[in-house]
């Protein structure tokens, strides 16, 4: 069984962005750039049904620039097998994304596609879930828990009320929430191996596909500081405030 | 302007999210429609009605709806939906998993977790956990829009007779199949909703510590929310995490215990009227956030406050 996994150059997630001086995107000169945290508990995924024998070939692919290849043999010295990158300097929507991710897919043809649930930068929580529609295939968002047996994907979703259990027949798209596992590190020799695996790079121009933005980004902005308050002596002084001064209780 | 509004429901019941995306509506402004999708969901629809403000509910009843599978329900929005200049639903994990699914099929860049409405085609959505907050223009025909929930206040929901019309059109991909589910049966409010939450954090030290917190949040008829820190840690289910990436929450009040108060969680409650922190960590980060702190350790703070209340 031949397994996709998509990966996202971001932000890393310790960095607190700030918006440029004129307002006018976010400032991302000099800043670490990291895999997507939820992009590598999907690799992390794919490397473990390849270890169990389930996956036959692991496929790492990114859409955005040159730099993203730094992200792809993150995915690579993790124990992807190969990677395929689709270049452009265009700003990326998940939209677009996905038609690259469709262009590929349609030559590779997968029969699992794993991906992180969102993005830790737009935080659209979308391009899984737009592929899924472009395949015409079938789709489980959220997942914790992920089994392949007999043609079939068993997931087990995070859901607003508790847990859902799904059936898929493949190929299915499957995205990760925080508790699927525990990515592991890649270790040295691992890294110095994943220079000489193969990646492939062409462009959308080459998939035939169309990327132009459809949403234009107006501005950014900080949200609205909250103000730290004061500190209360004692229980007694907390419900005392709670009741007199906030009338919350 | 004509805006379909997706109902969130359990097929017997309308739910309260839906109602922050009929204000959304309203503020974008035109003739709002509600569409109901399900299995024996007469009851949702009727409920929708009620709503008030609303043109028509558009009722799509077929046994392949029943448990909201994207591959079912997509094809069906993106068929209702393309007679509509805005299709929106409140972002709960059904809405995230189906409504982008339908954007793809109707060629649109969904724009997901709007906090504000500027204009029919421009709004605010908060980015990078919640550290900016970007202005969008979206210049598709069709704006496909989540709403962020406790940025919109709920809709009356009474007050309305809308008529009732029922969609035939049933599409059954046969690419998914529910298995089951396992939902937390609580009397508690349902934490989107509370007007109070006490949430717990690593501090609590194991799950059967989280009684104290139960039975603080009984007194005060309290949702009871936790950490990421405390879910991973396996001390609470999934479902109660308050974050980012768990859900959001806006109550009047908001009290965390034992919470250290990273980035991820407060973008998860930092919206909230008033918030307390308890956390024996004095440079605990939040104290920044929090209007009343008490310096304490939990252990003993909890069974004052218990008693006190």
């Amino acid at each position: 069984m031949k397994v996709l996994v998509a990966v996202k150059r971001v932000v890393d997630y310790n960095v607190k962005v700030r918006p440029k001086s004129d307002g006018s995107d976010v400032d991302l000169a000099n800043v670490k750039m990291s895999i997507n945290p939820f992009c590598e508990i999907a690799v992390e995924e794919a490397v473990r049904l390849a270890e169990k024998g389930i996956a036959t070939e692991v496929v790492a692919v990114s859409v955005g620039t040159k730099q993203c290849q730094e992200q792809l043999r993150t995915a690579l010295a993790l124990g992807a097998d190969r990677a395929i990158l689709v270049e452009t300097d265009e700003s990326l929507e998940p939209l677009a994304i996905a038609k690259c991710l469709k262009a590929v897919c349609d030559e590779e043809s997968p029969d699992l596609i794993l991906m992180g649930k969102q993005a830790i930068d737009g935080d659209n929580n979308q391009t899984g879930q737009m592929l899924s529609a472009l395949l015409g295939c079938s789709q489980a968002t959220f997942a914790s828990e992920l089994s392949v047996d007999d043609g079939k994907a068993v997931v087990i979703r995070e859901v607003d009320g508790g847990l859902q259990t799904l059936e898929l027949s493949l190929p299915a798209i499957v995205t990760s929430d925080l508790r699927l596992n525990e990515p592991r590190y890649a270790s040295l020799p691992n890294i110095m191996k994943a220079k000489r695996k193969p990646l492939d790079v062409k462009t959308p121009d080459d998939l035939g596909v169309a990327i132009a933005p459809r949403v234009t980004l107006l501005g950014v902005e900080l949200p609205a500081e909250r103000q730290a308050g004061i500190k209360v002596e004692d229980v007694a002084m907390l419900v005392d405030k709670l009741k007199n001064e906030a009338k919350v209780i | 302007m004509s805006i379909l509004v997706i109902a969130e429901h359990d097929n017997s019941s309308l739910k309260p999210a839906t109602l922050n995306s009929v204000t959304a509506a309203q503020a974008i402004g035109g003739d709002i429609d509600i569409l109901v999708i399900g299995s024996d969901c007469q009851g949702a629809a009727e409920q929708a009605a009620q709503v008030a403000g609303i043109s028509k509910v558009l009722v799509a009843d077929n046994a392949a709806y029943g448990h909201q599978l994207a591959e079912n329900v997509a094809p069906l929005i993106a068929e209702v939906g393309a007679a509509y200049s805005h299709l929106l639903a409140t972002a709960t994990t059904t809405a995230k998993n189906i409504l982008p699914r339908a954007a793809a099929l109707l060629d649109v860049q969904a724009i997901s977790e709007i906090s504000a409405v500027v204009s029919a085609d421009t709004f605010k959505r908060p980015i990078y956990a919640g550290n900016v907050i970007a202005t969008v223009q979206s210049t598709d025909a069709i704006k496909v829009l989540t709403v962020r929930g406790t940025a919109f206040d709920a809709a009356p929901a009474d007050g309305g007779s809308a008529a009732i019309e029922a969609v035939a059109s049933a599409h059954n991909a046969g690419k998914s199949e529910f298995k089951g589910e396992e939902v937390a049966k609580s009397d508690r409010p349902e934490l989107t909703a509370a007007k109070i939450v006490v949430s717990g954090g690593r501090g609590m030290g194991n799950g059967d510590n989280f009684s104290m917190i139960y039975s603080i949040a009984d007194k005060l008829g309290a949702g009871v929310g936790a950490s990421r820190a405390a879910v991973d840690a396996g001390f609470v289910p999934n479902d109660m995490q308050v974050g980012q990436t768990g859900k959001i929450v806006a109550p009047d009040l908001y009290v965390a215990v034992g919470i250290s108060g990273a980035i991820q969680h407060l973008a998860g409650m930092k919206d909230s009227k008033v918030i307390v922190a308890i956390n024996k960590d004095e440079e605990a980060p939040i104290f920044s956030v929090a209007d009343y702190g008490l310096v304490a350790d939990l252990f003993t703070a909890l069974p004052e406050l218990d008693t006190a209340l």
